[in-house]
């Protein structure tokens, strides 16, 4: 292994350098006559929380379980850790983590026995500066599952079942994580749970994290950056601010005045609601302003996929400045 | 720590607490009960009959003890790897480091050691119930278990193999079972291999269960009664022979076998699993 700083001074700029965690070019993949992805392109960062979004078929879990190892891809290049991970080993497999969906798997077993039985497994790959794997009983408690430690697993509900898949997922102490639709059937306290715990992992552990998931509101609490999948392309990617600005600059601005409702989009809201005030004073009530939410950039995205003129909103998105953060 | 034999403490640490699960579970309790008392009621109601001045229970026990061990090490990991496939366990082992090697191992311990509450609640009984003759006492039972071990590293890479290659559960009643009960209905553990064919013999002689069986009754049984053999021996070199093979050609085959259904595992293949069980269900 070079150390980091000779991998840094040996890269040429530009070039993905170790914090490039995901490295993705032009994959593709194709069942059969049936072409779900036909190039897709982005690259995570360490410590990203990228969210990938898209309808049903786009394509998401052919994506990740490309990324995961789990799939084998029809073309293009894909970098994992700085691995393919088509042909990565047990020691890269050790560096990731994957959250999975269970239904019935061990049911037999305890939840705390269970853990702490795939725990072990990550033991020979601890490094002096990630301490592998997670105290059982710590990661138990932060998960929320303390009062099941002794269940069996059969007879959890499947919240629970699913809080118990992101304690398996992370038990390790991944770089990186992989989750697909990871708070399917979470009450709202677990999915705030849930989201404490992604921005811990991130913020603390330096995870970098890929997620799919359905609801946007979620989406636009947790991603760094949005990946919007659609026609077997990314055709967004940018933070959840940044796709809705490239949508529509404008903002809607409502009020009503004597009794009368009026709207107004405007690209600068704060100097419309300015005038306004200066115009009409007290007179001004209900004041509202709102910028394009990325559920918005979504089904507009998505639509002009849809009713087939998806170059137009892939050029829309073109000019987008990906801000390397 | 060297991380291959790290996985290997870690699977023999599964497949213990996969046998404790077990010895907890009324389903397989009931199992080694209902299939003890049956033996036994056999075994009761023809203890008066004798063969060559030799009580009943005395001359079948080692053949049904052969028969117990390689039906269940056929049908254990077999059932064990159709559902498991399916049900997400598998993909589970494949998503921590040398996971496969840990479920592997585990299977093997626990699918071994399964073969033991069956042999006591059988051998128990049977020795205060019925007069069980055995002329060497003490070695003929650790014979037993000896040849007991030999047998299971015989059959438990076939049942694998079989229940790798299955597509999901549904299946075990065709495919699983088919097999079987050809392998066990000819294997000469439930009647003599003299009255089949002789091109069945032949067959029958290259599969394990025969040995297994064999092995058990030159273990207990005195030793002018190898008469009644094929070949009128024990032939106890071949039966080392012919198990050691197989146990072999399973430690070698089953590997790849289990790779090939390993690499075919991922998240939505086990949705798919799960779509095909409620289905199954309605």
């Amino acid at each position: 292994m070079t150390t980091p700083a000779m991998a840094r001074a040996s890269r040429p700029a530009g070039a993905p350098d170790e914090d490039t965690v995901i490295d993705v070019r032009d994959l593709r993949m194709s069942y059969g006559t049936n072409q779900v992805l036909t190039g897709v392109n982005f690259t995570a960062r360490r410590g990203e929380v990228l969210v990938l979004l898209g309808p049903n078929g786009a394509g998401k879990t052919t994506t990740i379980e490309i990324l995961e190892g789990f799939r084998m891809r029809s073309a293009g290049q894909v970098g994992v850790l700085g691995a393919d991970p088509a042909k990565a080993g047990e020691d890269w497999r050790a560096r990731t983590g994957v959250v999975l969906q269970s239904w019935r798997d061990h049911g037999r077993w305890k939840v705390r026995t269970l853990l702490a039985n795939l725990a072990r497994h990550y033991e020979p790959y601890a490094t002096p500066s990630r301490r592998r794997p997670y105290d059982v009983a710590e990661l138990i408690e932060m998960v929320g599952l303390g009062e099941q430690a002794t269940a069996k697993l059969s007879t959890l509900s499947g919240g629970q079942r699913r809080r118990l898949d992101v304690a398996i997922g992370i038990v390790g102490r991944p770089e990186l994580l992989f989750l697909d639709e990871p708070t399917a059937g979470f009450d709202p306290h677990a999915r705030r749970d849930f989201h404490d715990l992604v921005h811990r992992l991130s913020d603390l552990e330096d995870t970098t994290i890929l997620l799919t998931t359905h609801d946007l509101d979620e989406a636009e609490k947790l991603a760094d950056r949005v990946l919007i999948l659609a026609g077997g392309q990314i055709v967004a990617d940018g933070s959840a601010d940044e796709l809705a600005r490239q949508v529509t600059r404008d903002a809607q601005v409502r009020w009503s005045r004597n009794g009368e409702r009026y709207v107004h989009a405007t690209p600068d809201a704060t100097a419309f609601v300015r005038d306004l005030f200066a115009q009409y004073g007290d007179e001004v009530d209900d004041l509202e302003v709102r910028r394009a939410t990325l559920e918005d950039t979504y089904i507009t995205l998505v639509r002009s996929h849809e009713t087939g003129h998806p170059d137009e909103a892939a050029d829309a998105f073109a000019g987008l400045e990906v801000s390397d953060r | 720590m060297n991380p291959a034999t790290h996985a290997i403490r870690v699977g023999l640490n599964r497949g213990w607490i996969e046998f404790t699960n077990s010895l907890r579970s009324p389903q397989d309790l009931g199992f080694y009960f209902f299939t003890a008392l049956g033996t036994l009621a056999y075994l009761f109601f023809n203890r008066h009959d004798d063969w060559e001045g030799l009580p009943y229970p005395s001359v079948v026990l080692p053949s049904i003890l052969g028969a117990l061990v390689a039906f269940g090490a056929y049908i254990g990991p077999m059932y064990s790897l159709a559902i498991e496939r399916e049900d997400g366990t598998l993909l589970r082992a494949k998503a921590v480091p040398r996971g496969m090697t840990g479920y592997v191992t585990g299977q093997v311990l626990f699918q071994s050691l399964s073969a033991l509450p069956l042999l006591v609640v059988i051998v128990v009984p049977s020795l205060f119930l019925f007069e069980i003759i055995t002329e060497r006492g003490m070695i003929a039972w650790l014979m037993v278990l000896g040849i007991a071990a030999l047998g299971l590293l015989a059959v438990l890479p076939i049942g694998m193999i079989v229940g790798s290659l299955i597509k999901g559960p549904n299946k075990i009643g065709t495919w699983g079972m088919l097999p079987m009960v050809i392998m066990f209905g000819t294997s000469g553990i439930f009647y003599p291999l003299q009255e089949l064919w002789e091109w069945v013999q032949v067959a029958v002689q290259l599969l394990p269960m025969y040995w297994l069986g064999l092995g058990m009754r030159s273990a207990l049984l005195p030793a002018d009664a190898a008469a009644a053999e094929l070949g009128g021996s024990w032939r106890t070199l071949e039966m080392l022979g012919v198990l050691g093979a197989w146990a072999i050609i399973g430690l070698l085959l089953a590997p790849p076998v289990l790779r090939r259904v390993a690499r075919r595992q991922s998240g939505s293949a086990v949705e798919a699993g799960r779509h095909e069980a409620m289905r199954r269900v309605q």
